[in-house]
């Protein structure tokens, strides 16, 4: 997984809440077995016609945030299914953070996983944010991990909390899987245990 | 010893490794897994050398992107669902994990498939790649939906990196009315909450409606839990519970049995237990619903008008105009005579023997209406088999009903099932969000009786005037 540390780049703007998994990458392009090619498709159905051709008014259709590697979206970002293919989409266009008053669980977990960081703020922190991200591709926001803040074009800045081992994991690029099996001893000598205490599981 | 929820004793029962922050190893019983969320996390393992940690507590079955048509015995005609299908084939085989082949009687949507077969027991913590996994809730067991990298994380060390959620408790009170079901109870929790009130908790249903559920109930409640984006729901196990399970292929015999039954029966939230919200829902406040917008909160009774986004605050005022052009509704609209195209009765919401039971009772020896598209998927084959021998195939396919082959089908139409643009469906599903059923399609969620009723009229109907 790439680390992700600072990132400098344009916003865009999506003010839209209970944008869900759906939206993000709708299921005829689950049927892939990889993980890489899905950026073509994000947002599908709110990005091309039927026939394929983009649709203007959609915000990455725009000139100025066809580049963007910051999304600023409504509430409940995310929700719906588990499918990580929303994530993978999100980055294989190009977008590392997600900025947004709330995320629904199972995509904010998905995020980590993947190298993407996803910023919970309150409504009028993003509501400002989400302004500054309506002025196109000239105004570019500044995300520090290290620190928790973003800093908008104008320079504000607003500090946003994360978990400390997920923040870990995403500043170093860390696999999970290799940290686990780590701890194998734990988990066999759980194993062992339930054996002995509910043999039937 | 402090006052536990269940979901504290669950938890606590499966803490393999605590780090000093609280992130926590936690181990997992049973892993779910079924062709469109499992291909690259075994591809992982592949090329990191790994294997399946536990492969006697993986469960295999394809359901997402199968046919339901009986022609699928032939093979599946589509390229790409067919490489996902072939996929899961062989990474079963090549790591021994519990199969059941799209031809085998067995096969079935994963969440109904489990506890049919006894993999889903009170107590046990269950995952799968898919958010819907929450219906396993229903047993006691802590149960959610996981992405890929977790799927592979869970595949190679069994476990899953987690931290507690807080505690939510949701009590419906009393008796459900005449014409009232889990699945408006589900709805109307959501309706209540917000799709995203229950973000950060997992939430145990308890009180005398819930308790009066069957089994196959308690399965529709939890199931949209996820509806309501909590991490997991949860329902006490008890007698209901015990004797569904027993008797099951895999569940415990013997003195197995009553040594799981003597701890199952411990698995319930203690009466002075702290919750970190509650919510409180008479049971007879709760009406037969329909959605009408694309998000399950968008849920009204039948008796309800289409609502005006002047009607609500922030950003649900654009969500809701979003909402209404897509739906192709006006406000002031009465609910009760939006006209429908489409019926689809099924999923792991609704796909179960007794919700065809309910749909069936309605239907006997009426018609759909002329030019409406109908169709009943059953959640398994051993769910299609037995609604054949009750005779409820036949109840349906007299009415005007397309019988098919168990899967997911129109729920998520990642198959052929799919509604087109501005298709408008009665739907037993658990999404009704832009395009989940096709593009453009249309989805007005609600229970198995009232897509029978809906089926029949031709249009959302009051399952109450036909009872």
């Amino acid at each position: 997984m790439e680390k992700f540390t600072k990132l400098t780049g344009i916003a865009a703007p999506l003010p839209l809440i209970n944008i869900d998994t759906d939206m993000i990458i709708p299921k005829q392009f689950l049927k892939t077995i990889k993980r890489s090619g899905l950026g073509a498709n994000l947002f599908d159905e709110m990005r091309f016609t039927l026939d394929g051709a983009e649709i203007e008014s959609f915000v990455l259709n725009q000139p100025a945030y066809r580049e963007a590697q910051i999304l600023v979206a409504g509430d409940n970002f995310g929700c719906g299914s588990s499918r990580e293919h929303a994530p993978w989409a999100l980055l294989d266009f190009g977008i590392r953070c997600v900025i947004a008053p709330s995320f629904a669980d199972i995509f904010y977990n998905n995020c980590f996983k993947n190298g993407i960081l996803p910023i919970a703020l309150p409504q009028e922190a993003v509501d400002v944010l989400m302004k500054d991200a309506e002025k196109g591709a000239n105004a570019r926001m500044d995300i520090d991990l290290e620190a928790q803040t973003v800093t908008s074009s104008d320079g504000d800045v607003f500090t946003f909390e994360l978990d400390a081992f997920k923040k870990h994991c995403l500043l170093n690029g860390l696999d999970d899987i290799g940290q686990s099996l780590g701890k194998v001893a734990s988990i066999d000598s759980y194993e062992a245990q339930i054996a002995q205490s509910h043999p039937w599981v | 010893m402090s006052p536990k929820t269940l979901y504290d004793k669950i938890w606590d029962a499966h803490v393999a490794h605590e780090a000093e922050d609280g992130t926590c190893l936690l181990y997992i019983d049973r892993h779910l897994v079924h062709e469109v969320t499992s291909p690259q996390a075994f591809e992982g393992l592949r090329m990191t050398g790994r294997t399946v940690r536990a492969p006697e507590r993986t469960i295999a079955v394809p359901d997402h992107n199968v046919p339901t048509t009986e022609d699928r015995v032939n093979g599946i005609t589509n390229v790409e669902s067919r490489i996902q299908v072939e996929a899961l084939d062989q990474n079963a085989r090549e790591f021994g994990i519990h199969y059941y082949p799209v031809n085998d009687v067995r096969q079935g949507i994963v969440h109904i498939v489990g506890p049919e077969q006894g993999w889903t027991l009170p107590g046990m913590t269950v995952v799968c790649g898919d958010s819907h996994t929450a219906t396993h809730g229903a047993f006691g067991a802590l149960a959610h939906g996981i992405g890929t990298s977790e799927v592979e994380h869970v595949l190679a060390t069994q476990t899953l990196i987690q931290k507690k959620s807080k505690n939510m408790k949701v009590e419906i009170t009393g008796k459900l009315s005449p014409g009232v079901t889990a699945k408006d109870i589900t709805l109307s929790v959501i309706a209540r909450t917000g799709t995203a009130g229950g973000t950060g908790y997992v939430i145990e249903y308890c009180g005398e409606a819930i308790r009066d559920l069957s089994m196959e109930g308690r399965m529709t409640v939890c199931n949209m839990a996820i509806e309501g984006g909590a991490r997991a729901g949860l329902i006490a196990p008890d007698e209901t519970t015990f004797a569904y399970c027993q008797g099951r292929p895999h569940a415990p015999k013997g003195a197995a049995w009553e040594a799981a039954v003597d701890w199952w029966k411990t698995l319930h939230s203690d009466d002075d237990a702290q919750w970190d919200k509650v919510l409180t829902i008479k049971g007879e406040d709760i009406a037969p619903v329909v959605t009408w917008g694309t998000s399950p909160e968008d849920t009204l009774p039948i008796t309800a008008t289409v609502p005006s986004p002047s009607d609500f605050e922030g950003g649900k005022v654009d969500a809701v105009k979003r909402s209404l052009a897509y739906m192709g509704l006006t406000p002031g609209q009465k609910l009760s005579e939006v006209e429908i195209d489409t019926v689809f009765i099924g999923s792991c919401t609704n796909g179960r023997i007794e919700d065809l039971r309910a749909a069936a009772e309605i239907l006997k020896g009426k018609k759909i209406k002329d030019g409406l598209r109908a169709m009943v998927v059953p959640g398994s084959g051993l769910v299609r088999a037995q609604a054949e021998e009750e005779g409820l195939a036949d109840i349906f396919k007299e009415a005007g009903f397309e019988w098919r082959m168990a899967g997911c089908s129109m729920c998520l139409a990642m198959n052929p099932d799919q509604l087109s643009e501005e298709e408008r469906c009665a739907s037993t599903s658990n999404r009704n969000f832009e395009g989940r059923q096709g593009r453009g399609g249309r989805t007005h969620l609600l229970s198995p009786a009232m897509a029978a009723a809906a089926a029949i009229t031709g249009h959302l109907t009051d399952i109450r005037e036909m009872m």
